[in-house]
């Protein structure tokens, strides 16, 4: 399952080139998937409520807080961790939702 | 698991359309697949634990003599059982609970029943496992008034504990940690019997009536109940502002930065709820019939944090009596619990 979703988000990142790359973060069955995200700093994290209740997305990881609030069933967050470091995010409404983000330099 | 869910939810979508095409019906009034809801509430076959404290007889023994000894209070009058009393649902059956010195405090005892599978504890889950749950209240100045530099020395000094710690901990003796995690173990065991819905789900059709079946349809449908009142606790263990009244933010003021938790307390459980009166996280609705209300209103409140789950439902009086109905059937009826000898 997990080689799955990482091979399904290589278009993604080979379309953004370059340096900076997008990675899509799925919330379906109030669950992230992937459960865990190595990415570069700099890249974007496309948080997307592809479930069918509301949901929030925040992180009190040092270096990387970020809250993107109410996020409506169908809408896309993106977030960009600039810092290298581990990102612990989760939901503030159901917080069973767990994912871990390594950025790497 | 995540292809399980998936496969079903395809099939009760399948379901769903067909019958839309059919009856050209809203897709919330359409009776879904019964049979594969039903399966989203079967009850699991062990109850989980943390590695480091798995169960074990004398640890359940020694959790449970805490929970009942009122010398972990600063009065020496109240226990943890005070306020979640076995006779009661394992909760008081007051609209907020009385605390030290007799004063009620602004929130309602939530019920210990299978606590062994919540994601947060505490009506705003601020405590993220029993263990760490367990010392909060007998700490709290309006609660138990015992401040944890003293309780060690008071368990200590009572000669029959060191044994039942060293059974229960071998060479851990009689700390904080080790207080937490036998409570914790002993609450592990706080386990709803079957109730008649249990029953049914699993294939007794005779289990429960015609009328709490309807509200099993209205309950996963039109209500919409289970967007929140999942699984077989038929609780999310999650957070909604669902329209209470009052000024308490709930977990708004764990997490003060966040708008969508403001107001917002934890699903609470729905085993033996019509045991559990009155509910809500302060007691303001006194029966079950006023709580499927508030619901039925889109909430006694409107404000920006108010979920967006919660719509007014336009419920009919019988659907309203069907979803009452329907919450009787989690009512099991649990063994008396045994009061413990507490050491000397």
């Amino acid at each position: 399952m997990k080689l799955g979703l990482a091979l399904g988000l290589l278009p993604l990142a080979v379309a953004a080139g370059a340096q900076a790359e997008d990675h899509v973060v799925s919330q379906k069955g109030a669950r992230f998937a992937p459960l865990e995200l190595s990415v570069h700093a700099g890249d974007r994290v496309i948080f997307r409520n592809d479930d069918d209740i509301t949901h929030n997305v925040f992180s009190k990881s040092e270096g990387a807080a970020f809250n993107v609030k109410l996020q409506d069933p169908g809408s896309d967050s993106p977030v960009v961790f600039e810092r290298p470091g581990v990102v612990d995010v989760r939901c503030a409404i159901h917080p069973k939702m767990k994912l871990r983000i390594v950025v790497k330099e | 698991m995540q292809s399980r869910t998936r496969s079903g939810a395809l099939v009760l979508g399948a379901c769903v359309a067909l019958l839309v095409g059919a009856a050209a019906k809203p897709a919330l009034d359409v009776e879904p697949d019964l049979e594969a809801l039903k399966a989203k509430y079967r009850r699991p076959a062990s109850v989980p634990h943390p590695d480091d404290n798995a169960p074990s007889e004398a640890r359940v023994r020694l959790g449970l003599t805490l929970f009942f000894d009122p010398r972990l209070s600063g009065s020496g009058v109240m226990a943890c059982a005070t306020c979640h009393n076995p006779g009661l649902s394992w909760a008081d059956g007051l609209e907020r609970a009385v605390g030290h010195g007799m004063k009620t405090l602004p929130r309602r005892t939530p019920t210990i029943l299978n606590v062994a599978w919540a994601e947060a504890l505490f009506w705003d889950g601020r405590a993220s496992s029993l263990e760490e749950q367990a010392l909060g209240p007998i700490a709290s100045p309006d609660e138990m008034n015992q401040p944890l530099e003293g309780l060690v020395p008071k368990l200590r000094a009572i000669p029959e504990y060191a044994a039942q710690f060293e059974e229960a901990y071998p060479g851990e003796g009689i700390s904080n940690a080790t207080i937490a995690k036998a409570i914790a173990s002993f609450e592990r065991t706080v386990v709803s019997a079957r109730a008649p819905f249990d029953a049914w789900v699993e294939g007794d059709e005779s289990a429960i009536g015609a009328e709490a079946k309807q509200g099993f349809v209205v309950f996963n449908g039109k209500a919409r109940c289970s967007t929140c009142h999942s699984g077989w606790r038929l609780t999310d263990d999650s957070f909604h502002d669902i329209g209470v009244r009052g000024d308490d933010r709930g977990r708004g003021a764990v997490l003060e930065e966040i708008e969508g938790v403001q107001f917002a307390f934890k699903t609470p459980t729905l085993r033996n709820v019509d045991r559990r009166a009155p509910y809500m996280h302060d007691g303001s609705e006194k029966a079950l019939e006023d709580a499927v209300a508030l619901y039925d209103r889109g909430g006694r409140v409107r404000r920006p944090s108010l979920s967006r789950e919660i719509v007014p439902l336009e419920l009919t009086p019988q659907e309203s009596g069907q979803l009452v109905a329907f919450l009787r059937t989690l009512t099991s009826d649990d063994a008396p619990v045994a009061i413990p000898r507490l050491p000397r």
